[in-house]
């Protein structure tokens, strides 16, 4: 079997699935609980500073939306950190980390941007035992009104200055986190390098309205008719989080730097991909709080099967060997050409490529008195939408031509050799510089 | 002392009261809303789907499933009923798995159709719980249609030659209104009152008289019809049934599977129903299961179904014929009639087996037999009708007859299943054709 083992910035897991700073680790109760049920680590609900917990909202905290069956895609929240006091939490911490040495315990914290905030509860958190810090620079709602979480995380001198500063008054790893509520995450991620950060963690939620209450006209969740945007997490952010995290680590300036993914993680798979666009680990939070602690199990077998099928050893093994994949558009291949083809054995005749093609793209599709669905070649630019929109796994398939065919949508040979924008006849840019 | 089942003869109360309630309670409970959402959530979408097309009132199933998924019954309720008036009762008794079930890509895909059928009843209940009629009469023609025969036929012709706006009297035999949705459908297929509920509903429209006990040839004629109408629609169904010409056809014990449903049906107390010990249901279609069924429900202990084909070519389908061996009636086929014996009340029943083909093998088997009903076809009664064509009304296009100004469909009808939902279609699209004819 695999070796699941984690080694991030030199913090040792049993396995690379830690639960996210989060409802689901606020109390001790909850954690020993995920660390029983087999989690590899945790990051502590966001700690503040001393003095009376924030509060937080008496009525609905999180709204959701739905896939079929209720099956939920999306999940935001209105919740805060922890409202528990600091000494309670601390107090927990510490035990909890004495009891469980293997496993991966790390405090997320959220004080005022003042470097005496910082300096008076780095060494409270030290004293804990625990492995590691992580700095909240991202929750987007109630904590930003007051200049803390995302309200950080949108100034990257500021991200740099606080990190410069928990490197400072504290010993062992500094994990920044990371807000996906920003226009271009590669700035925020060099900052946090720049002050001397072990590593980045993201994406943190993103600001979202789940819905609105039609009869009452409030935003949901909704206290007492009024709602707020909230947190947007689950697996609808995932696409949006490996976007976020690819960009880090290809960008040169912050490539290299350890990087703890967190976004919309609900399997194995979803892990998986995480680590190949170069994350060290991966946090996870609505699939636990979907499913409970017990979705773990999962993760670990379906990495430990996938890996050995793949034959890697370790997590080191496959850890972004996608990321040098991921490219400019201006890069793709323009030589490479494909066309659909239906799967007649599979096909279950529903029509709904038909319907996409037909009514929304190239009219690249046929349909027969008696239901039977074919491909145009001559019209087919391989989009891709009736792939995306057929209910049965591999009927539809992008076949790649080959060299030397000619493309009867074009009438041009498939040429062999790579050739993209940069070089294109019709890049205004292309022909200038030559 | 109370009979049981194991009492021999005809005998009514062989259960106890609550066994009833239990035996004839709804085939398919409704869906509730979560179960209407989840089942909702099955459908594709599909693109000119077919299950449309192997719907005979084409309705826009996509559509209303993806209403009801959307969270608009109602609106959904409304998709059914423009195409299909009795969406309701269609919903309980549409042999589904034939239909749209059958063609839906799921069954393709993996056995498990999206459930159409329960989806339309939860649709067209919600609406018609609520006692909403989303329907509104055009304004009023002056033209005036008579309809003979307030069944499923009839009844969709009704509604929508009234919603065009033109006056409508509907004729009936009997005492009340529904025709086969009252008389003749399992019980279990349409509990509590619905199909009475239903035409009530339907009659929200406006401008539909009923004139109940008026049957065409004893009370009405078509002559005369055709004299005080604009147009007349033929919607009387098959109110004759087939003899069982063998020896002792006529013997105590022996009647029609169409009466005995018809009794149970209007029954107020099922523990008030004779039924035999041996019960013996000659016929290989829907009634047939329907009689054979409720005979086991009302307490029969052995009741057998007796077919002269093999199971493929019965007209039940393969649900029905499940249904009925899960209810413990025993399927026998490839066995014809050849005597009832008995000493006044028939006593048993002798069978040849005969071949595929027909052929006789001269094997013989007498069964105890204290009940038989005959559930071997129906036929069209009356005289001075329009042109027949295989013992029904013949018809061209939408319902036309070969008189003038009368249209006919449903059972009475030739071409077409005699489904409920087929009858319907027939109804609502002679009602269009005789509109413009009317119009024109």
């Amino acid at each position: 079997m695999a070796n699941l083992q984690s080694d991030f910035v030199g913090i040792k897991s049993p396995n690379p699935f830690w639960l996210a700073s989060a409802p689901p680790t606020d109390k001790e109760y909850n954690v020993r609980r995920a660390f029983e049920a087999g989690w590899g680590g945790v990051v502590w609900k966001t700690l503040g500073s001393e003095g009376p917990p924030v509060v937080n909202v008496n009525g609905p905290r999180y709204g959701a939306i739905y896939g079929a069956d209720r099956r939920l895609l999306g999940l935001n929240n209105i919740e805060l950190i922890t409202d528990r006091d600091l000494y309670t939490n601390l107090e927990e911490i510490k035990r909890v980390k004495a009891d469980y040495p293997d496993r991966a315990v790390i405090v997320s914290i959220m004080v005022p941007c003042e470097e005496e905030a910082w300096k008076a509860i780095l060494p409270l958190v030290e004293d804990t035992g625990a492995d590691g810090i992580e700095l909240n620079f991202g929750c987007p709602h109630g904590m930003s009104e007051r200049g803390m979480g995302s309200a950080v995380g949108q100034v990257p001198e500021y991200i740099e200055m606080v990190t410069r500063w928990c490197k400072q008054y504290y010993s062992k790893p500094v994990i920044v986190k990371l807000t996906p509520n920003i226009t271009d995450i590669r700035k925020p991620a060099a900052a946090a390098k720049a002050g001397g950060a072990d590593a980045v963690s993201l994406i943190n939620t993103i600001n979202s309205i789940t819905s609105v209450n039609l009869d009452t006209m409030s935003p949901e969740p909704s206290i007492d008719g009024r709602g707020s945007h909230g947190g947007y997490c689950g697996p609808a952010v995932k696409p949006i989080a490996m976007s976020m995290v690819s960009e880090i680590a290809r960008n040169p300036e912050t490539h290299g730097l350890p990087i703890s993914g967190i976004g919309g993680v609900t399997t194995w798979r979803d892990a998986a991909e995480f680590i190949t666009l170069g994350c060290g680990n991966v946090q996870v939070c609505t699939a636990a709080m979907t499913y409970g602690f017990k979705v773990v199990q999962e993760m670990i077998s379906g990495l430990s099967d996938w890996m050995d099928e793949k034959g890697h050893a370790s997590i080191a093994d496959f850890k972004g060997a996608a990321v040098p994949n991921v490219t400019d558009w201006q890069y793709l291949n323009l030589n490479y050409v494909a066309k659909a083809k239906i799967n007649q054995d599979l096909c279950i005749s529903c029509g709904r490529c038909f319907a996409a093609c037909e009514d929304t793209s190239h009219q690249a599709i046929s349909m027969s008195e008696d239901r039977v669905f074919e491909v145009i070649d001559e019209e087919c630019v391989a989009c891709n939408l009736c792939v995306n929109v057929c209910p049965v796994e591999n009927c539809i398939t992008m076949e790649a031509m080959a060299p030397g065919d000619t493309d009867p949508r074009t009438g041009k040979v498939v040429e062999p050799d790579y050739a993209n924008w940069t070089t294109h006849p019709n890049n205004p840019a292309a022909t200038a510089a030559e | 002392m109370k009979p049981s089942p194991f009492s021999p003869g005809v005998a009514a109360g062989r259960l106890d009261d609550g066994a009833y309630a239990e035996n004839f309670s709804d085939l398919h409970p409704a869906l509730d809303p979560h179960e209407a959402l989840v089942a909702a959530d099955r459908c594709y979408f599909c693109h000119d789907a077919p299950c449309v097309t192997a719907c005979p009132t084409d309705i826009d199933i996509p559509l209303f499933i993806r209403q009801i998924a959307t969270g608009t019954p109602d609106a959904a309720a409304k998709t059914i009923l423009s195409q299909n008036i009795m969406g309701g009762m269609c919903a309980r008794v549409c042999p589904t798995e034939t239909l749209c079930e059958e063609a839906c890509v799921r069954e393709l895909a993996e056995g498990k159709p999206v459930k159409i059928g329960q989806l339309q009843r939860y649709a067209t209940d919600h609406l018609q719980e609520q006692g909403i009629h989303p329907f509104s009469r055009a304004a009023v023609t002056g033209k005036t249609v008579a309809v003979v025969g307030a069944g499923p036929a009839g009844l969709s012709c009704a509604h929508r030659l009234a919603m065009l706006g033109h006056d409508v009297t509907v004729y009936d035999a009997k005492p009340k209104p529904g025709g086969l949705n009252e008389y003749g459908i399992a019980a279990y297929k349409t509990p509590e009152g619905f199909a009475q509920a239903e035409v009530d509903w339907l009659l929200k429209i406006g401008g539909i008289t009923l004139a109940h006990g008026q049957a065409l040839g004893a009370d009405l004629t078509l002559e005369q019809l055709k004299r005080d109408f604009d147009a007349v629609f033929l919607g009387m169904g098959l109110g004759g049934v087939n003899a069982l010409a063998v020896e002792g056809g006529d013997k105590d014990g022996v009647l029609d599977a169409v009466d005995f449903i018809a009794d149970l049906r209007q029954a107020s107390d099922m523990g008030d129903l004779p039924v035999g010990r041996d019960v013996v249901v000659i016929g290989g279609g829907m009634t047939a299961v329907d009689a054979a069924v409720q005979s086991k429900l009302l307490g029969a202990l052995n009741v057998t179904l007796a077919y002269r084909r093999g199971r493929d070519r019965m007209n039940a389908s393969v649900f029905e014929q499940d249904l009925a061996a899960s209810k413990g009636v025993r399927i026998m086929t490839h066995a014809v009639p050849l005597a009832l014996h008995g000493n006044g009340a028939v006593r048993e029943i002798e069978f040849e087996y005969v071949n595929d083909d027909m052929t006789g093998t001269g094997e013989t088997v007498r069964i105890p037999a204290d009940q038989v009903l005959r559930a071997i076809g129906q036929t069209l009664d009356g005289d001075a009708l329009p042109d027949l064509e295989g013992g029904k009304i013949a018809v061209t296009g939408a319902g036309r007859t070969s008189m003038d100004g009368v249209w006919a469909g449903g059972d009475c009808a030739a071409g077409g299943d005699d489904l409920t939902v087929t009858a319907v279609a027939e109804g609502r699209d002679a009602a269009m054709d005789i509109h413009a004819s009317l119009t024109a």
